[in-house]
């Protein structure tokens, strides 16, 4: 078949534009007539706005306006939004507290919108935007989850006077209690999840553009979903009606979840661009970046796992307070429920779980999905615990994962996931092997001859990807379904494009989508494009994120193929006089099987163009489309080994090597899967090694730079060892599932397990910086000391 | 408003700009070169790379005005017509993903490898590393930009 079909390492297309400088990011773009916004941002994290006096702005040279929250309500541009209502144990519904693109009369983290600037230039408005002056009477704020839930913590909401979202609970409480009443062994671990900032090297950026005579407006913007951009600025925000709003978003720097959200700058600039009758680009910067852009994680977690005598899992209880900010962010709600709760079982038979989320309203940044999004919580949390029951009961670790390994599928767990297939001890062993760990004691007695300590982690991951079947999701509390569409179109020339719902920012769909093209239609790849991104361009879509892009997006574009398939066999059949059943596409013809009749594919094309010959009835035209709705979840999993060396006397961790085994199921592309594992382990080792957001106590954020934000860097990671096992999905045409998470969701538990291993305590919370390692390494040495 | 002059890309460009202009909005904004980005507002991303009078700057970090009289290769600029080995290494090692820090990793490291050749140093892996910690790459977790790197070493 194709030589750049299914499975081949094909050669990114979309690389030419962006290694000569020609790709196209929405900061790229520039109208006549554009003006530009700054916004005026709160400096305090919780104050009443009591006044905003713009006369000294308005005044400067370049000035075009200046906007305040109460115009924008006035106009009647709505509430910002969150898409999936979650219930409360005792049945109320989560408290949504009122967020307004910009403040109206209460500012509730530091970065709130209070005003905009438009000016002539980027400088000019920056400069008016700090001669804006907005009296505020400050108010006492709460920046971490677990004080916001105390009694006597400031209020934000007045719907929620305990800071309480919601108080949710999944599984069966007293039989988990029974069970671990029960257990010969209880293990006990309290964590935290670090909150992190997702940092797209693209800052978002918007351009609005407003066409006073069609009354149109477009939106160019880093989005990693258009469409639902679209449809959430129009039916819930009522900036303009969908027919009379096109969303692009080009090149995509990307995205890792926080460009899924419709935040506060892209409604205020397609609204300011109406006010002012030009066109109006916002870019961030990497400061208000980090004020703005949804953060990730931050959770705090106590946790007890019981086990019978013979090790076997008897019962896992959790509790965890999750910090959602100062809003409810788009799928905020989702994140710390079921994207989390639903993955405790990790990958291992329990007979009871119970868990208990609370989610806590702060005077911080909205926190929503950033990569893995609740399954690295989840992850982190399942792996941790067992490494530390595996110690606590002084078992080899590896066994302890294999005894309690789900080995038949499908697999219901106490906690909605049905698990369809899977091979958890196979990706234990490549791993192992991959990893060499029967060298590892001669590895770790050289070490110590160096005066290093060296230590192993394990994580064996799962996750739930393929978001999402919609009729299920929609009975969990989701606002949208979660289906991908897509529409091939075969020209009259013969040459293909897929019109996709999906959106790449970074994952290379101009290449893979080709591909399954390619392999299907065993055409050149060359003459298939990818069109995506524009709302006037392509179909209803949900777009990329939660790893749905090949197991949904493809699947979607496999549903379309196969009825292009049965329509070019249906004229090819009629025109050779033969069956349809005879039929067979391939090297670029389609032919009478077994004979030497055959039209090229581009004959077939132009037929059903021409229309001369066509079968008794049949449509002209070959162009098909097709709406996915996938039947499940799928379930990538793997086992990551990581190993460390630790300076004893700097606390400096060093990763000398990393080792990924996953099963996706089927790869259309392995070099762009590997490429995506490797992005996610390193956003793994920054959570665990290097990144934290970090508040004070009066919510003021200490981290808004990278002077102050550790990202990872070259030498902080290794080159990293991957392997593939291989299970096919059976939930989907491709057997996909899907890859874009993994790395960010196996590797935290792996590189703190491999720590706790080397330095000999399991007391280490990420991230793991070197005066954290140091000071774990003295507390074992304090009571030698005190002897 | 200070007036410009320089050489970008082998054209001579002459403005009046705001003596604030950073070079790399001159780039952007003036000349309309929108390869090379901004990532960071502290000079630690190193998405704004550009050959200065061929050693690498952040131009970010440099006044329009700094520069004047100097000479300017951007991304664009790097090669005539067919790729500069260092481009087609970052192609054929999957070097990048979204592709936003990638002009800034490439002109890194022509920059590198052309330093280490002229010093007559073996570029490792470890010394390609430690010149990166400049440029910040989210998507690719570097394993891929060290190995095209390597590659455009081997060539240049
Ligand atoms: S934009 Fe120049 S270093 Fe980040
Ligand atoms: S390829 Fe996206 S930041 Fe490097």
């Amino acid at each position: 078949m194709s030589e750049n079909g299914i499975g081949k390492a094909v050669k990114r297309r979309e690389d030419k534009r962006f290694i000569t400088g020609k790709g196209k990011y929405t900061d790229d773009v520039r109208m006549e007539n554009q003006a530009y916004a700054a916004f005026v941002r709160s400096p305090h994290a919780h104050a009443r706005v009591t006044g905003v006096d713009s006369a000294e702005a308005m005044a400067q040279e370049g000035v075009i306006a200046v906007l305040t929250g109460p115009e924008l309500v006035g106009d009647g541009i709505g509430n910002i939004i969150t898409g999936w209502a979650i219930t409360s144990k005792d049945g109320t519904p989560m408290k949504v507290g009122a967020w307004s693109a910009l403040a109206t009369d209460t500012v509730r983290y530091v970065g709130d919108a209070v005003a905009v600037v438009i000016a002539e230039s980027r400088q000019a408005a920056r400069n008016a935007a700090e001669m804006v002056d907005v009296a505020y009477d400050e108010l006492p704020a709460v920046a971490r989850g677990d004080r916001a839930l105390q009694p006597g913590a400031p209020t934000l909401h007045d719907c929620a006077p305990d800071n309480m979202i919601f108080d949710w609970e999944i599984g069966d409480e007293a039989a988990t209690d029974a069970a671990l009443a029960s257990a010969a062994t209880v293990v006990e671990l309290e964590l935290v999840n670090n909150r992190l900032a997702p940092n797209p090297m693209e800052p978002r950026s918007a351009v609005a553009i407003f066409d006073e005579a069609e009354d149109h407006y477009t939106l160019y913007t880093t989005s990693q979903n258009p469409h639902v951009a679209r449809l959430v600025l129009s039916a819930f925000y009522q900036v303009a009606p969908e027919h009379k709003l096109r969303v692009i978003a080009p090149d995509v720097g990307g995205g890792f979840g926080s460009k899924i959200y419709i935040y506060p700058e892209e409604i205020v600039c397609l609204w300011a661009s109406m006010k002012t009758g030009r066109s109006v680009k916002w870019t961030s910067d990497r400061n208000e970046a980090f004020m703005t852009d949804a953060h990730g994680r931050d959770h705090v977690t106590k946790a007890k796992m019981g086990f019978d005598a013979e090790g076997h899992i008897l019962g896992f209880k959790v509790d965890t307070i999750a910090n959602l900010g100062a809003y409810c962010s788009l799928f905020a709600t989702a994140t710390p429920t079921y994207l989390y709760a639903t993955l405790l079982s990790g990958q291992y038979n329990m007979p009871a779980i119970y868990g208990n989320v609370k989610a806590a309203y702060t005077n911080t940044v909205p926190v929503d999905a950033y990569r893995g999004a609740g399954r690295p919580e989840a992850t982190y949390l399942v792996e941790r615990m067992m490494t530390t029951a595996a110690r606590q009961m002084g078992v080899d670790e590896t066994e302890l994962r294999r005894k309690n390994f789900i080995q038949s599928f499908p697999h219901q767990t106490p906690v909605i996931m049905c698990y369809d297939a899977g091979d958890f001890s196979g990706n234990l062993d490549k791993a192992m092997a991959a990893a060499d760990v029967a060298g590892f004691a001669a590895r770790k007695a050289e070490a110590a001859a160096r005066g290093k300590l060296r230590g192993l982690g394990y994580s064996s991951y799962i996750e739930a990807c393929g978001i999402a079947p919609s009729k299920a999701v929609g009975s969990l509390g989701a606002g949208v379904g979660l289906w991908e569409s897509a529409e091939v179109r075969v020209n009259p020339v013969g040459t293909i494009e897929i019109l996709t719902g999906s959106h790449s920012h970074g994952q290379g769909h101009e290449t893979t989508f080709a591909q399954i093209v390619a392999e299907r239609f065993d055409l050149p790849i060359d003459s298939i494009s990818i069109v995506h991104g524009d709302t006037d361009k392509v179909q209803f879509g949900m777009g990329t994120y939660g790893s749905r892009s090949g197991a949904v997006g493809m699947s979607a574009i496999v549903k379309a193929m196969d009825k292009v398939e049965a329509k070019v066999k249906k004229i090819a059949a009629h025109q050779l006089e033969a069956a349809e059943d005879d039929i067979v596409i391939e090297g670029g013809q389609v032919k009478v099987a077994g004979t030497d009749r055959a039209l090229g594919w581009h004959e077939v094309g132009l037929a059903a163009y021409t229309a001369h010959n066509l079968p008794e009835g049949m449509e002209p035209g070959l162009k098909e489309t097709a709406f996915y709705d996938p039947a499940n979840f799928t379930f990538p999993a793997g086992t990551y080994i990581c190993e460390v060396e630790v300076d004893p006397d700097t606390g400096v961790t060093e990763i000398v090597q990393f080792t990924a085994a996953d099963d996706f199921g089927t790869i259309i592309n392995p070099m762009i899967v590997e490429g995506q594992v490797h992005g996610g382990v390193a956003q793994g080792i920054g959570q665990a090694l290097l990144e934290q957001v970090v508040y004070d106590d009066d919510g003021q954020l200490l981290t808004g730079s990278y002077m102050d934000y550790c990202m990872p860097r070259a030498d902080d990671v290794p080159f990293y060892t991957i392997e593939h096992n291989m299970t096919v999905c059976p939930g989907n045409p491709l057997g996909m599932k899907g890859c874009g998470e993994a790395g960010a969701i196996g590797t935290p538990p792996a590189v703190i397990n491999a720590i706790t291993d080397a330095i000999g305590t399991n007391d280490l919370s990420m991230p793991a910086t070197p005066l954290k390692v140091w000071q774990a390494i003295q507390a074992t040495r304090a009571p030698m000391a005190a002897e | 408003m200070t007036q410009v002059t320089l050489t970008v890309n082998g054209k001579a460009v002459r403005r009046d700009v705001p003596d604030t202009m950073l070079l790399v909005e001159f780039l952007r904004e003036e000349l309309r070169l929108t390869g090379t980005h901004v990532g960071c507002d502290t000079s630690q991303c190193g998405a704004c790379v550009v050959h200065l009078d061929g050693k690498a700057v952040k131009s970010c970090t440099t006044l329009a005005a700094q520069a004047s009289g100097g000479t300017v290769t951007t991304i664009e600029g790097l090669a005539n017509g067919s790729l500069h080995p260092m481009q087609k290494a970052f192609n054929d090692n999957h070097g990048l993903q979204c592709g936003f820090c990638t002009p800034g990793m490439i002109m890194s490291g022509v920059d590198m490898v052309a330093r280490y050749k002229a010093a007559g140093k073996e570029l490792t892996e470890h010394a390609i590393r430690e010149e990166l910690e400049g440029n910040i790459c989210r998507c690719t977790g570097y394993h891929n930009i060290v190995k095209s790197i390597q590659q455009a070493a081997g060539e240049m």
